[in-house]
């Protein structure tokens, strides 16, 4: 790229620069380049956002800068400058005094990434020892120090725990303390809060972001969610196949984006105050193959605006207004992000229940328990973890209903119960009236047949061995009511129903990609004409241009089949573009159930509030706006669960009854329905 | 996504599949880390020779091995008899060519039956779990604990040792430790989600054995079976050279041996060496070609 690249104008204070990075990798005879020709830089007190999908070499990127590559990978031209100095000419030993001192990191995973058999105090005063000399005693103190800059209350008795005591939230924490232990100048937090759950994720970004304006520092945020980036970047760089697709301030880009990426990457992802009735744009194709170099734009083969001078040359990235580079031959006259348009069109579109007519559920879960006896230790006493606690709720015939919550609140727990890989302690599910839960063997199996399910991670629901032929047909083959013509026969128009062609019958699981696995998935859970769809998590293994396609295919099916469906998922955004009412649990109960548009422009439960206001949404007003965190503390045990209402240990309005009293489920009109003491909403 | 293939090419694709998955499983090994492939390479050149020479050597160098000649006892190597003759009047190289033949049809055979018994075993316990997982588990620590060698003595006394009667023996006390890796595997493979899958999707506990639970940790199972020839070998050179193997006109590399030391002050290192030499490249094979495997498969799961 030309120095035209080089946004903004030049300051002083510019503390990181990145110019022409060009990163390969060598592995298994093969050469990738995940990187090409990537600039960018930043100054103190400012935060960039790298946004991309995987692939997109946002995160190599990330490890070029720390000199982290993985193995067989090079940086092979461009320049990295840290405050004068080039840190490629640096040797090994030279990085190593950068690393954690200068720059420091911020990794995703912090089960993974912290050592569990060290006191997380040892691992927070490592680096002050080996960067500053500190003595033992020293490092401890600032150890102690930084964990109470990142919230955590009692930081000295903390620094003995072990990391394997303390809740995800809290690790991350100690992860963000470990970074800021020698006063890095940089920070690159990669996907910091993408393993965290939307409540956990809001506390941690508005602590990145406080500690980023007490230190002075400068923060290159890494992350796929465009949410998340219009809410803490001061400016953004759209990274596609390697490249940089669009960069600019972050008002700039969501007011006036110009890449059709940007464009598109935006317009798949579904909202929440989405029009269901209108589809999802969908981004046709997969990422290019990093492997094979192509002289033209990387995007090109999945362009609407493509032309023969995409396939020809590359588009360089140049600033045609100052402060907005991009790099398109044909790029979107200046418009807002298709979400603002969306948000204006989906005002006051909320819609009055209609369904509430005498048709006998489909489904019927009613007082549904689920408890487990789990043993403390060795030789401890038994404890009963309550997963699901008195769950009902009712599918009508061909409807949608999406149960949402964040992980621990019992929702896959429900759905496994559902279909019966888990036997309830307590309650009943009828499937058109009929009670499934005595029936065992040979003819519970048959009788739960109608109920299927599609499973969250594509990539492990499918049988490494088995072609996809035999993956769909396993279901026919169990049921055996078909000879093997017509299983195959069947296993055709299944494959044609989902949108992949007769050609990866014959393919192994690991031959597929991501989004074809879950397609097989859907085409094996419709193979024998089930009534019920259970989908766990359908989409959110997925990128995001091709969840788009995924969750337009599901809509697709469910009306072609008059399907009745259970979507479970922690996205509520997804659930509400697929499901006509919604049920959200915390902590194993329902504690508010209604319309889709109910629901979110209608909360009457704290934590519904709180968890719809957690959601980072791709609208940077909106973001900024929105309360420092809305739902604080964590998420309590289930062995031991509060008693009373669950959510009063974290609720805003809690008051002496909640302890005592456990709400009942109202009905507040309309089929709304609400389990709190204090409802935001009456009637 | 390519464009989709005529449809017609599948149906009848069956033998063209197994066809494909052999040459892939061949490359794999051959294509491995680079010692590794190298490594089991040796390992199946050295044993196909072994084979050959035992299966295919009597065809082309017949001798005589019923008719005991007492002229012709300790005759050195010679143009007639390339590695001289035994204390019968056999001839030694036809005589490891007969041994050869029983050790590896013993230890192929009882390597068999040791993991059909083994694989069936783990994965029942496995996939049960519970009280029934943890009584069939004891009862394979029970049985470690019993002095394998000694019972086969015993047994072997008990009955006419023949080829097959010896096979089966060995296997019969072998397969506990296939059986304990098979439930590992199946244990850690329960819960996996394509096994979730089709639970829910209505299937039995024998169908998720034979579908998932053992394709699925066949790459063990294969592994461990090289091993198990290797050490069947062995067990069977051990009774023979305790004078517990075959008996005649049937010989064993074990019984070659022993018979072998017998003469060892005699200064006839033809019948020690050669056989000696056999036993040992035979074993270290079938441990490379396991190595090997091992390696391949592991390498492929972490991809």
């Amino acid at each position: 790229m030309s120095a035209a690249a080089d946004l903004g104008t030049v300051s002083a204070t510019r503390v990181l620069d990145v110019r022409d990075l060009t990163v390969a990798i060598e592995a298994h005879g093969r050469r990738l380049q995940p990187v090409s020709g990537v600039s960018l830089h930043i100054s103190a007190g400012e935060t960039l956002g790298l946004v991309g999908e995987s692939g997109s070499g946002k995160s190599m990127t990330g490890a070029a800068i720390m000199g982290m590559l993985p193995p067989g990978g090079t940086i092979t031209g461009g320049s990295v400058t840290l405050g004068g100095r080039d840190l490629r000419s640096l040797s090994e030993t030279d990085y190593r005094q950068v690393r954690g001192n200068d720059i420091a990191m911020v990794f995703q995973d912090s089960l993974t990434s912290l050592n569990p058999t060290r006191t997380i105090g040892y691992q927070i005063a490592e680096p002050v020892r080996i960067h500053r000399g500190a003595s033992r005693k020293e490092a401890w103190e600032r150890a102690a120090e930084v964990l109470s800059l990142v919230g955590i209350p009692r930081p000295a008795e903390r620094l003995g725990d072990y990391p394997h005591q303390l809740s995800g939230g809290m690790r991350q924490r100690v992860m963000i303390a470990m970074a800021l232990a020698c006063e890095p100048k940089v920070i690159i937090a990669d996907e910091p809060t993408t393993a965290l759950d939307v409540t956990m994720q809001a506390q941690v970004l508005t602590l990145l972001d406080g500690l980023k304006e007490r230190l002075g520092m400068a923060m290159i945020l890494i992350t796929h969610d465009m949410g998340v980036i219009a809410g803490r970047a001061d400016r953004v760089n759209v990274m596609y196949a390697g490249r940089i697709a669009e960069a600019a301030d972050t008002e700039d880009l969501f007011a006036a984006m110009r890449h059709p990426y940007t464009h598109d990457l935006l317009a798949s992802i579904p909202l929440l105050d989405q029009d269901r009735s209108a589809r999802l744009y969908s981004i046709s194709g997969l990422p290019p193959d990093l492997s094979e170099r192509s002289a033209g734009c990387p995007y090109a083969s999945r362009c609407r605006r493509v032309s023969d001078a995409c396939t020809a040359l590359a588009p360089e990235l140049i600033e045609h207004m100052p402060g907005h580079a991009f790099a398109c031959w044909h790029p979107m006259p200046p418009q807002s992000s298709p979400v603002l348009v969306a948000r204006r069109q989906a005002n006051d579109s909320r819609h009055e229940e209609t369904v509430e007519d005498a048709t006998p559920p489909r489904l019927a879960v009613s007082g549904l328990v689920k408890e487990y006896d789990v043993r403390r230790g060795w030789f401890g006493a038994s404890a009963r973890l309550s997963a699901v606690a008195g769950v009902s709720f009712e599918i009508a015939p061909g409807q949608t209903y999406g149960l949402v919550g964040e992980s621990g609140c019992g929702k896959s727990t429900l759905g496994r119960t559902i279909i019966g890989l888990e036997r309830p302690t307590a309650g009943e599910i009828r499937l058109d009236g009929l009670d499934l839960e005595p029936l065992k063997g040979g003819e519970g199996r048959r009788r739960r047949r109608p109920i299927q399910m599609m499973f969250q991670d594509p990539y492990a629901s499918l049988d490494p061995r088995l072609r996809v032929a035999a993956i769909i047909r396993e279901p026919l083959r169990l049921a055996g009511d078909a000879d093997r013509s017509a299983q195959d026969a069947r296993v055709r128009d299944l494959l044609d129903a989902v949108g992949l062609p007769t050609s990866v019958l014959e393919r192994l699981p690991h031959e597929l990609s991501g989004g074809q696995r879950q397609r097989v998935g859907l085409a094996r859970a419709l193979a024998v004409h089930p009534s019920v769809l259970v989908a766990d998590e359908p989409v959110s293994a997925l990128d995001v241009s091709v969840r788009s396609q995924v969750l337009n295919l599901m809509k697709d099916l469910q009306a072609d089949l008059g399907l009745t469906s259970l979507v479970i998922s922690h996205d509520l955004a997804v659930v509400k573009y697929l499901a006509d009412r919604i049920g959200v649990m915390y902590l194993g109960k329902l504690v508010e159930e209604g319309a889709g548009e109910d629901i979110y422009q209608a909360a009457a439960h704290p934590y519904t509030a709180g968890l719809i206001a957690a959601i980072p949404e791709p609208v940077p007003d909106v973001e900024r706006a929105k309360p420092a965190a809305a739902v604080t503390g964590e998420l309590p045990s289930a062995i031991d669960p509060p008693s009373g209402c669950r959510f009063r240990t974290r609720c805003p309005l809690a008051d002496d009854i909640c302890a005592v009293r456990e709400p009942e489920l109202i009905d507040l009109g309309a089929g709304h329905k609400v389990a709190c003491h204090f409802p935001l909403r009456v009637g | 996504m390519s464009a989709g293939a005529d449809s017609g090419q599948v149906v009848g694709a069956a033998e063209v599949l197994a066809g494909r998955r052999r040459v892939e499983l061949l490359r794999r090994l051959r294509t491995g880390s680079p010692f590794g492939g190298t490594i089991g390479l040796v390992g199946v050149v050295l044993a196909l020779a072994i084979v050959a020479v035992c299966f295919l050597g009597p065809l082309i160098y017949s001798t005589n091995q019923v008719d005991v000649d007492p002229l012709k006892a300790f005759l050195p190597p010679s143009g007639e008899h390339p590695l001289g003759t035994d204390s019968q009047g056999f001839d030694v190289l036809g005589r490891l060519m007969e041994g050869g033949r029983a050790s590896l049809q013993i230890g192929v055979f009882a390597a068999l039956v040791a993991t059909v018994i083994g694989t069936l075993y783990g994965a029942t316990a496995g996939l049960a779990g519970g009280i029934v997982d943890a009584v069939m588990m004891r009862f394979v620590d029970v049985m470690m604990s019993v002095p394998f060698l000694f019972v086969v003595l015993i047994v072997s006394t008990k009955f006419n040792s023949s080829a097959w009667s010896l096979s089966l023996i060995l296997g019969l006390f072998s397969w506990l430790i296939p059986a304990r890796l098979v439930r590992a595997e199946v244990l850690s493979l329960k819960t996996r989600d394509y096994v979730l899958a089709a639970r829910s999707m209505g299937a039995s506990g024998p169908s998720l054995v034979f579908r998932h639970l053992i394709p699925n940790s066949l790459g063990v199972v294969v592994v461990n079976i090289t091993f198990q020839v290797a050490d069947a070998i062995l067990a069977v050179a051990t009774l023979g050279f305790l004078g517990f193997g075959l008996s005649y006109p049937h010989t064993d590399w074990g019984g070659q041996l022993s018979a072998g030391v017998n003469y060892l002050l005699s200064g006839y290192w033809w019948l020690i060496y050669p056989v000696g030499l056999c036993l040992v490249a035979v074993v270290l094979a079938f441990n490379l070609i396991g190595e090997a495997l091992r390696d391949t498969l592991d390498r492929r799961r972490t991809l």
